[in-house]
């Protein structure tokens, strides 16, 4: 696939210098309602950015816009310095943006190990032909393999293995999604509130592993996030949108002091 | 992948060991792709995913404070070392038996043929099976594996077995060249059916495909092709005889033929899912978007697979026309198409073990349900003159209700309830 290709090339179409991410005015209607109006920031790599907003805000709308499964109304959004409005959604992965879903969007028959390997796919190519005849595929197959299984242990999922994906307990789905995100090495990883549904240890724990995944995997991380002290302690900047509009940006402590988020935001959960 | 072993697996190790002996000669130009692959997942973090999983392991002190022995997750307790992940043996095994039923339905011909106690007619119906169970298994790929619905297999089928028979009948061609040609006439068929299909979700597919079906019987009667289709009449033709002076009848030999070619079917059908391809199919439906996210190209796999998925009714039709000597428009009706989805449905689907089940009930049962119905009217004197087919339906509805996975997944099912109450006791 081009995409892989451009993955492997490193730095094809780069502008050197660019912020990794820039999402500059983008707008997005779905008929009447603004589901993003007009938003625009940064993402320095190496960094963890949090996207904070109360509900129907628009942060997972934002996403989508990211992983080109919605086409902004208006607006650009630059990878690299380069635009990727004209990608097809498939190639997005190959152009280095992992995610994982609010809602986890588990292949729900297949074993964990499975799933991580589908994690692979833009970074490899057997095609039907050769697969079907089991021709040449062996080597590749081989390095999917060990990838997959490294990343489950990564994840501390290694009792789960074989197990299929879809039974699984929701904080373990959670982490099978991450490691599937992580599989293709992305350069940029979206994670849509991975701390919903997690007890209060299951939250330290994700907090290490999202640090851990940043420095280990050198993957700049968008990290949408309820959990108020964990997006404050996690992120190097944060980004506040309330009503599809930015409201603040800035380091943790700068947005938590914003008067505008204060009143949209904080000012109701800061004590939760 | 979670797919049960097949008949066809044993063989299909040996033949993939075979292949892989071979595979540096063999493949040296194809490796050029093949190393591109290689470098864009080493290219990948791999190495800090190695020192990572050693941190999972809290033995990297650097980062054992940070998240060490927190409770990660219930079994946390359970952290497996590295080392112990390494088996692979286990797939091996289970190959044992299904080369021993390969083997035994293969030396069949020998000693039943001889000792004169299974006629040219029971292997013609053993054929058959085979003959459907490869076309039940290329529609599970579809259907079972990929979710798409199709009512209109049937006319992958006509197309197959038609290509066979006008080329042999009209253009003398050796049967066994008329299979590759049905094999890639039915995938571009398939393929382009499947690409404008694939806007189509659900019911509007399911219509879309028995339209198919439907059409294809007055295709072929259509007047213009005559000369090539026998219109109406259909085409007769004459069973090939066993090459090299073999002491086999036709029936013997094709009955061979087919027995390979339901073993390399098989074979491929496991060999893909097992491969990057098989596991997008899968994802594809479980979970579309996803499989878009993870850099799957949904609508070529999608259409690829409508492609293979022809590929495997086609060579079933070709297969049929050769062994069944016979073919016509009305053989090719929308009862086939439902037929082999019956067949997939009742087997299992989404299971390859379940498709070979489903080929002898594709055989049988239909076969012999209006009979069976007949009998029964007889034999518990009813008042009441049934329908035929009613029992054909009756079963069908207790089946479904009683083994929802159909055959395979009821069995897989039962094994695993024996197997627990084993290890309980
Ligand atoms: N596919 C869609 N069609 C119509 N409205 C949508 C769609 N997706 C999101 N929205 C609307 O856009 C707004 C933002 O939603 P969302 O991005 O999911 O918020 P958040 O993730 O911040 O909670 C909401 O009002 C939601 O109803
Ligand atoms: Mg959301």
């Amino acid at each position: 696939m081009v995409a892989s290709v451009e993955k492997v090339g490193g730095s094809l179409g780069t502008v050197p210098g660019a912020p990794l991410l820039s999402v500059r005015s983008v707008t997005v209607r779905f008929g009447g309602i603004v589901a993003l109006n007009g938003v625009s920031f940064d993402i320095s790599e190496g960094h963890i950015v949090g996207l904070i907003g109360p509900n129907g805000a628009g942060k997972t709308t934002l996403f989508n816009c990211l992983s080109r499964l919605y086409q902004p109304t208006e607006g650009d959004i630059l990878y690299k310095g380069k635009s990727i409005l004209q990608s097809p959604p498939y190639a997005i992965a190959g152009v280095g943006m992992g995610r994982t879903f609010q809602n986890v969007a588990l292949f729900d028959n297949m074993s964990v190990l499975d799933n991580v390997k589908v994690g692979c796919h833009s970074v490899s190519q057997a095609g039907f032909l050769k697969s079907a005849f089991g021709v040449g595929v062996g080597a590749e197959e081989a390095r999917i393999e060990a990838r997959a299984r490294e990343l489950v242990a990564f994840m501390d999922l290694l009792p789960y293995t074989d197990m299929r994906a879809g039974p699984l307990p929701f904080p373990i789905r959670k982490r099978v999604e991450l490691a599937r995100a992580l599989a293709s090495g992305p350069s940029l990883l979206l994670l849509d509130e991975p701390a919903a549904g997690l007890n209060h240890a299951e939250v330290d724990v994700l907090k290490a592993q999202i640090r851990r995944v940043r420095d280990l995997q050198n993957v700049t991380v968008l990290l949408v996030e309820h959990h108020m002290s964990l997006v404050m302690s996690v992120s190097d900047r944060v980004v506040a949108i309330d009503f599809g509009k930015k409201l603040a940006e800035g380091t943790p402590a700068e947005v938590q002091r914003n008067a505008d988020v204060v009143r949209a935001y904080l000012g109701t959960e800061a004590h939760a | 992948m979670t797919i049960q072993q097949t008949t066809a697996s044993a063989a299909a190790e040996a033949v993939r060991e075979l292949l892989r002996g071979h595979g540096a000669v063999a493949m040296a130009g194809a490796a050029a792709g093949n190393l591109v692959s290689q470098t864009a997942v080493t290219a990948g973090p791999v190495s800090p995913v190695v020192t990572m999983s050693a941190a999972a392991d809290g033995t990297t002190p650097g980062t054992h404070a940070s998240h060490g022995s927190a409770p990660v997750a219930p079994p946390s307790g359970m952290r497996v070392p590295p080392a112990a992940m390494a088996p692979r043996a286990k797939k091996r095994n289970s190959l044992l038996w299904p080369g021993i039923v390969v083997a035994l339905a293969a030396s069949l011909v020998l000693f039943g043929g001889k000792g004169g106690w299974i006629s040219n007619f029971q292997y013609l119906q053993l054929s058959l099976v085979l003959v459907y169970a490869i076309a039940v298994l290329g529609l599970n790929l579809l259907t079972g594996f990929n979710g798409q619905i199709s009512l209109g297999h049937g006319a992958f089928f006509a197309l197959g077995a038609y290509t066979a028979a006008v080329l042999i009948d009209r253009y003398n061609v050796n049967y066994l060249l008329t299979l590759p040609v049905a094999a890639i006439l039915c995938f571009v068929a398939g393929y382009l059916f499947g690409l404008p299909a694939l806007r189509l979700e659900g019911h509007y597919l399911a219509l879309a495909t028995f339209a198919l079906a439907t059409a294809v019987p007055q295709i072929l009667k259509y007047r213009h092709i005559e000369g090539l289709t026998g219109g109406v009449q259909g085409i007769n033709l004459v069973k090939p005889d066993a090459p090299f002076g073999l002491p086999l009848s036709p029936d013997q030999w094709m009955y061979v033929i087919v027995l390979l070619m339901a073993v390399l079917m098989f074979w491929i059908g496991r060999n893909l899912l097992d491969s990057r391809p098989g596991r997008a199919i899968v994802a594809i439906r479980d979970q579309p978007l996803a499989a878009i996210t993870m850099g799957i190209d949904t609508a070529r796999f999608k259409a690829t697979t409508f492609g293979i998925s022809a590929v495997y009714v086609g060579l079933a039709g070709a297969l049929h026309a050769i062994i069944f000597e016979y073919v016509s428009p009305d053989s090719f009706r929308f009862d086939l198409s439902v037929a082999i989805l019956v067949g997939a449905v009742v087997g299992g689907i989404a299971s390859l073990p379940g498709a070979l089940i489903g080929g002898a009930f594709v055989q049988f049962i239909e076969k012999y349900a209006d009979a069976a119905t007949k009998q029964f009217t007889n034999l518990v004197q009813l008042p009441i003159e049934l329908e035929p087919w009613t029992i054909y339906g009756i079963l069908l509805i207790a089946l479904i209700y009683v083994m929802p996975g159909g055959v395979a997944g009821g069995l897989a099912t039962l094994i695993a309830k024996i197997k627990r109450k084993r290890s309980v006791s």
